[in-house]
């Protein structure tokens, strides 16, 4: 069965988006990303160390751009400004890239988005020709806005960045999906590979992570549970689940035959 | 000449100096990094024929690993 993810007119085999951040060492990254099978990794864009010697490997050299599709980030941003500057130096960056995630953070201590902000780079990277998909809090009619703008995925959240809280609020992302014409995909929270199956269940398109691999006890197994659970996930949602029954118990071995 | 790079200031014993010639003297050759100037790119393909001067404000930035 060909069930792909659709995304700004390329489809990819997997549902599992990642970061590339926080893991002991760029072997650890690879390691890790290998075994979540994802295509679409997250990077951040910051100076570079300037003293730094020749031949010291970089985080591309692990993960080539001709093997990974990059989704360069706006993490670290606070106004639609410093996100649309960050995203057109990711561009040049990477040799006219269009694909992006837009991210405009709210508070410090929470990482919350700031929507406003969020919309108004938007409308921005819209018109000057990126993709873009977008990290959003998950109120529904901001979610159907970022659409209305031409964003190519809105990412809510499960709750908030680095947490691993889980999903909080399944109704609002089931609104979310129910309205949307462009993928869904949860962004941030996922604690652990349940919580990416109930994302999946949900009918989301994917999900994106960083924290819940790079920060478990063993990262490489972890990101393979999350590339089963998402699998997984995604096969319960297309199968359509048995409607849940309080107190109608029905067995599902024959109520005939029995030996008297 | 004094320029600002990623914040910081540095001296050059020049009076001008290509961005070419920039990334080359700062041991850069060959990475894959995006540089802006007094808040401007700098396309890769006019590093050679673009002049720094005196006050320039660089940025010069590469892909971290990131969520």
């Amino acid at each position: 069965m060909s069930d792909l993810l659709k995304i700004a007119g390329k489809t990819y085999q997997s549902r599992l988006l990642v970061g590339t951040g926080k893991y002991q060492d760029f072997a650890q990254t690879r390691a890790a990303i290998d075994a979540s099978g994802a295509e679409i990794v997250t990077v951040a864009i910051r100076r570079t160390n300037i003293g730094q010697t020749a031949g010291e490997p970089s985080l591309l050299d692990f993960l080539p751009p001709e093997e990974f599709t990059y989704l360069p980030n706006t993490a670290g941003c606070y106004s639609a400004d410093d996100a649309v500057r960050t995203l057109r130096l990711a561009r040049e960056l990477l040799d006219g890239h269009k694909l992006v995630k837009l991210e405009v953070l709210g508070d410090p201590n929470t990482l919350y988005p700031n929507m406003i902000e969020t919309i108004a780079a938007a409308k921005v990277l819209v018109k000057d020709g990126f993709d873009v998909m977008v990290y959003c809090s998950d109120d529904p009619i901001i979610a159907k806005q970022l659409e209305d703008i031409g964003c190519c995925a809105v990412m809510p959240l499960a709750s908030l960045i680095g947490s691993g809280m889980g999903i909080l609020n399944p109704w609002n992302l089931q609104i979310i999906i129910a309205n949307a014409n462009i993928p869904v995909l949860v962004d941030a929270g996922v604690g652990t590979a349940s919580d990416a199956a109930i994302a999946m269940e949900l009918g989301c398109q994917g999900v994106l992570m960083n924290t819940a691999i790079a920060a478990a006890r063993d990262p490489v197994l972890m990101a393979s549970a999350m590339k089963k659970a998402v699998e997984a996930g995604r096969e319960a949602y297309l199968a359509g689940r048995m409607p849940k029954k309080l107190y109608s118990a029905s067995p599902s071995s024959p109520t005939t035959g029995l030996i008297k | 000449m004094q320029l600002t790079i990623n914040g910081k200031p540095r001296n050059f014993d020049v009076i001008t100096l290509s961005v070419e010639n920039l990334v080359a003297s700062l041991n850069l050759e060959g990475k894959r990094l995006a540089i802006e100037c007094n808040g401007e790119i700098v396309p890769r393909s006019q590093f050679s024929v673009t002049q720094l001067v005196e006050g320039d404000q660089l940025e010069i930035v590469g892909a971290v690993g990131g969520g």
